[in-house]
Parts: structure tokens; sequence; C-alpha cells
């Protein structure tokens, strides 16, 4: 039973750290750009599908095309901004967030039909020579692909929040977030702070895909469901905290795994709806964020 | 320097400026005077290409200013600094200072301008890993002021630079602009503080309702009912 506990949160963490992988990248657009962009969850699916080819049909482990998931979601990322999400960035705030939702929506419905078209509605994954191996401590099971995944989500979330923090253009980042016509005063330009923080939420939506696609399975339809866990997971952690961004991500996935083994299976995604809720109530610039004004 | 001619502004069917015309020449500093709301802020953003002209021209060394895009003019040579000391709150003072030398020009030189910046304002040295939103206000303004000068400009404008401050600072924040002046600054001051500005410009222009109403130096202008008003009550 305590087993059986544990190893439904080693699970939930596992998952978890692609939640928080998936939701740092959309949470970064939204807070430099205020796009919201909901076709994230397709970003993801393609970047599944691309380490996906790339392995039955050259046989590129999928770590290795970790690197060539989040280039070709660049260049899809690129053609996005470029041809649509970059028409809104003169309107206000609030204009911005509902016409770009609403770009988001189309861009998924497109994306969706033709991953469909091209590739057929099963669902997918990798299975390599090591999918099934695992890592047993204490009677619990550590699948070894979901263990390394998480470790890259880390990694990527860790090297990200040093960007930002460290790294000159990161830090003109952060000053374009917090003011930008302040910014533009002193010389940043900030379309392309816009273009790059969208370039590199689509990458991270890219990677995040191709960890799914190894340690999960993808499925042309899989995007609603996970830009609404990015959604749950950017509200849970905060605005303006990538870190806490990630802890909201391993949060969202332990609670699912433990109504899973309390309740059952069916009711998971109620979970994090409900989990939405309450923080939008009790608080709502989210677990880590800091209160605006 | 700066040549403005002849503008006229607004914002959707508002129209803020009419007509204004005014240059600041090499070494000078020259004020731009006025009650609240008679378009200060809004010429110094149309000079910064946040607010486009309706028609009119704005020439700085011969470059038409109004084709480049905003982010450009701190590479041209032209430095804001904004209302009420407007400095990054949520970024260290050092990180503030930093991105003052954005231009490629200015990067190049970023060690030897901050070193500049920390003898120029040694509070800002004390309190380098602070973050900026920690400072007083008269040490946000002293930040804006030294964020502005980190890119190297030709021309500095400073948008009420005493706003929110006590008078012994802003004593104390003018005879910093009067020592940056004179060490060859072009500058160009615009504030509601008419004694203040007064004291320290070799010209000044009186802005009213968005038309300039009068130029001159010091003592021309305290002919004006405005100057008068406001220099003596």
């Amino acid at each position: 039973m305590v087993e059986t506990l544990v190893q439904n949160i080693v699970f939930g963490l596992l998952l978890g750290a692609l939640y928080g992988l998936a939701a740092v990248g959309l949470s970064l657009v939204f807070g430099v750009t205020k796009f919201l962009n909901v076709a994230h969850g397709e970003l993801l699916m393609l970047g599944g599908y691309a380490s996906f080819w790339l392995f039955n049909l050259y046989r590129v482990d999928p770590f290795l095309s970790l690197p060539l998931a989040a280039l070709a979601l660049v260049v899809v990322g690129v053609v996005l901004y470029l041809l649509l999400f970059s028409r809104t960035v003169k309107m206000d705030e609030e204009q911005k967030v509902q016409t770009t939702m609403l770009i988001g929506f189309g861009v998924s419905v497109i994306l969706q039909n033709l991953a469909q078209r091209l590739w057929t509605a099963d669902d997918r994954s990798i299975t390599t020579a090591y999918s099934r191996m695992s890592w047993t401590l204490f009677d619990i099971r550590f699948p070894i692909v979901r263990v390394v995944s998480m470790v890259v989500a880390l990694v990527l979330v860790i090297a990200l929040h040093q960007f930002l923090q460290r790294s000159y253009f990161g830090k003109a980042i952060r000053a374009t977030v917090e003011d930008w016509e302040e910014a533009t005063i002193i010389g940043i330009d900030t379309h392309r702070v816009y273009l790059v923080a969208f370039i590199i939420g689509a990458a991270l939506a890219g990677m995040a895909g191709t960890l799914v696609s190894v340690g999960y399975s993808i499925v042309p339809s899989m995007g609603l469901e996970w830009t609404l866990v990015c959604l749950v997971v950017m509200t849970l952690g905060g605005l303006g905290s990538i870190i806490g961004t990630f802890v909201g991500g391993l949060i969202l996935g332990v609670a699912q795994a433990l109504t899973a083994f309390a309740v059952g299976g069916a009711y998971r995604q109620v979970v994090g709806l409900l989990l939405f809720l309450l923080v939008l109530a009790v608080r709502p610039q989210g677990l880590f964020g800091v209160k605006e004004g | 320097m700066l040549n403005v001619e002849n503008i006229n502004v607004g914002y959707k069917d508002l129209q803020v400026l009419w007509g204004v015309s005014f240059q600041v020449n090499q070494g000078e500093l020259v004020a731009l005077i006025g009650p609240n709301g008679a378009g200060k802020t809004t010429t110094l953003k149309a000079i910064m290409g946040l607010r486009r002209p309706w028609s009119g021209a704005i020439y700085f060394e011969g470059c038409n200013l109004c084709k480049a895009p905003a982010h450009k003019m701190a590479e041209l040579g032209i430095a804001m600094v904004p209302e009420g000391g407007r400095v990054f709150t949520g970024l260290t003072v050092l990180e503030n200072l930093e991105l003052g030398a954005f231009p490629p020009h200015a990067r190049k030189h970023m060690a030897q301008t901050l070193e500049e910046m920390y003898q120029l304002f040694p509070r800002l040295a004390e309190r380098k890993f602070q973050r900026a939103g920690t400072l007083s206000g008269g040490e946000r303004q002293m930040l804006a002021i030294a964020r502005a000068l980190m890119s190297r400009p030709k021309l500095l404008m400073l948008d009420e630079p005493s706003f929110g401050l006590a008078p012994l600072l802003v004593d104390r924040i003018f005879a910093k602009i009067q020592e940056i002046n004179q060490a060859g600054m072009t500058i160009l001051l615009v504030e509601q503080n008419v004694r203040a500005a007064l004291e320290l410009a070799h010209r000044s222009y009186v802005i009213q309702n968005g038309r300039i109403v009068g130029t001159g130096t010091s003592e021309e202008l305290l002919s004006f009912e405005f100057v008068r008003s406001a220099y003596l009550g």
C-alpha cells in the first residue's frame, strides 16, 4: 500500500517535470510578449513527431534528437511569429491577449488536422532498446527514460533561468518585461526581444514534446490537453518565476497521481482545474509569483 | 545639434503640440518650461520616436529622426531620463547601469563609463547590488541619470528631474546636472519647476497649451506673466 503510494508520487514527479518544462516555455512567452499562445500544446506535439520520425526513419536516438526538435520548432516559431503574432505587438495588453488567443486557436486547429492527415490519428511512442529498463530502489521503480527526461527538463529550466539572470540579453529581456517603453529609450529593440522569447518558448515546447514521445506517447490531438496543463501550471507557479513555474509542474504531476491513486484515473484532469480555481481564489499571483503593483 | 521644426503631434484625435519649433546647440543647457499638461513630455517622446509627429520634422546632427525607429535613438546619441526617475525596479543598480550601455559603441566602453558614473554618483557604487526598487526617490533619479549617461550620449534629455523630490534634493540633482553640462554634455531640460530650471539654463523656451509662447535667456523670460507668477509665487 505504502509502496504503491510512493510509486505513484514518483511517477507524478517524473511526469510533472515535463509539465514544468512545457509550462516554462508558455510562461516565458506570455510574460515577455503578453501573447497567450494556446497553440503551445501543438508545438509540443510537433516536437514529439519530429523526434519520432527521426528515430523511426533514421534511427536517431531521441535524446540526441532533442536539439533537432528544438531547431525545427525554432523555424516553426519564427514563421508563426513573423506571419501572425507580430501583427499584434502594437495592441494594448488586453486586446493582445484576446487576439493572440484567437490566432493560437486557429493555429492549433490547423496543426492538429495537418498532423492527423500526415501521420494518422494513432498513438505513437518511441521505443528504444533501453525503453523498458528501469532502476529499482526499495521496491520503487524508476524507468530510465523518464528519469533522464526529468534531468534534461531540470537542466533546461536551470539554463533558461541562468540565461535570464546572468546574460546581457537576458537582462534586456527582463527590462523589457518590466517596461517596454523605458527599454526602447535605452536602445533595446523590443520587437527582437519578443521574437527571441517566442522562439525560446517554441524550442522548449518542442523539446518537451520529444521527452513526452519517449517516456509516454503522442497523438495529433494531444495539444489542447497540454495547453490546459501549461495554463494551470503557469497559474500555479505564478508569472515571472521560472523555477516557480517548474515547481508548479511538479505539484500538478503529484496532485494528478495522488488523485488517480485515491479516487481513480478518470479524475486526473479534474484536479488540475480544481487547483487552478483554488489558486485563483486564494493566491491569484500564484504560489511563487510576485504581487503586482 | 537638435532642430525641431514645426511639429504637430497628437494622440488619436487629440492634438497636443501645435507647430512646435526650437533648437539646441552643441554644449548648451536649454530648458523647456511650462505648466503641467503643456506638452513637455510629448515633445520629448516625439524626439525619441515614441510618438510620431503628424507633420513637421526633427533633425539631430542633420539626420531626420522621423525616419529612425525609436530604439535607434540611443545609438544615434540621444539619451532620455524619463519622468520620476523611472528605472527597472526589479533589476539591481548595476544591471540598470549595464543595460544603459546597450548601444554597441557604449557597450565597448562599459567598464570605463561605469567607473565614471560611480565617481559622479558615489551613492550608486554603495548600492550597486541592491534592487533599484529599494532606492529612495533621490537615488532613483541619480540612477536614471547615470543609466542615461551610460550610453555615452551627445544629447541628454531630462524629463522633470525635480519631480517628487524635496527642495534640498532638487538642489543637489540640479547641481549634478550643471556639473554634467560643464563637462561638455549638451542638455535639454524639461521642467515645471521654473525657478530651478531658469537658474541653470543658458536659454529657455516657454511652452503653454502645446505652443511655444516665448524664448530667451532667464532675465528676458521674466517679463512673461506665466514665468513671473511661477518664479515669484
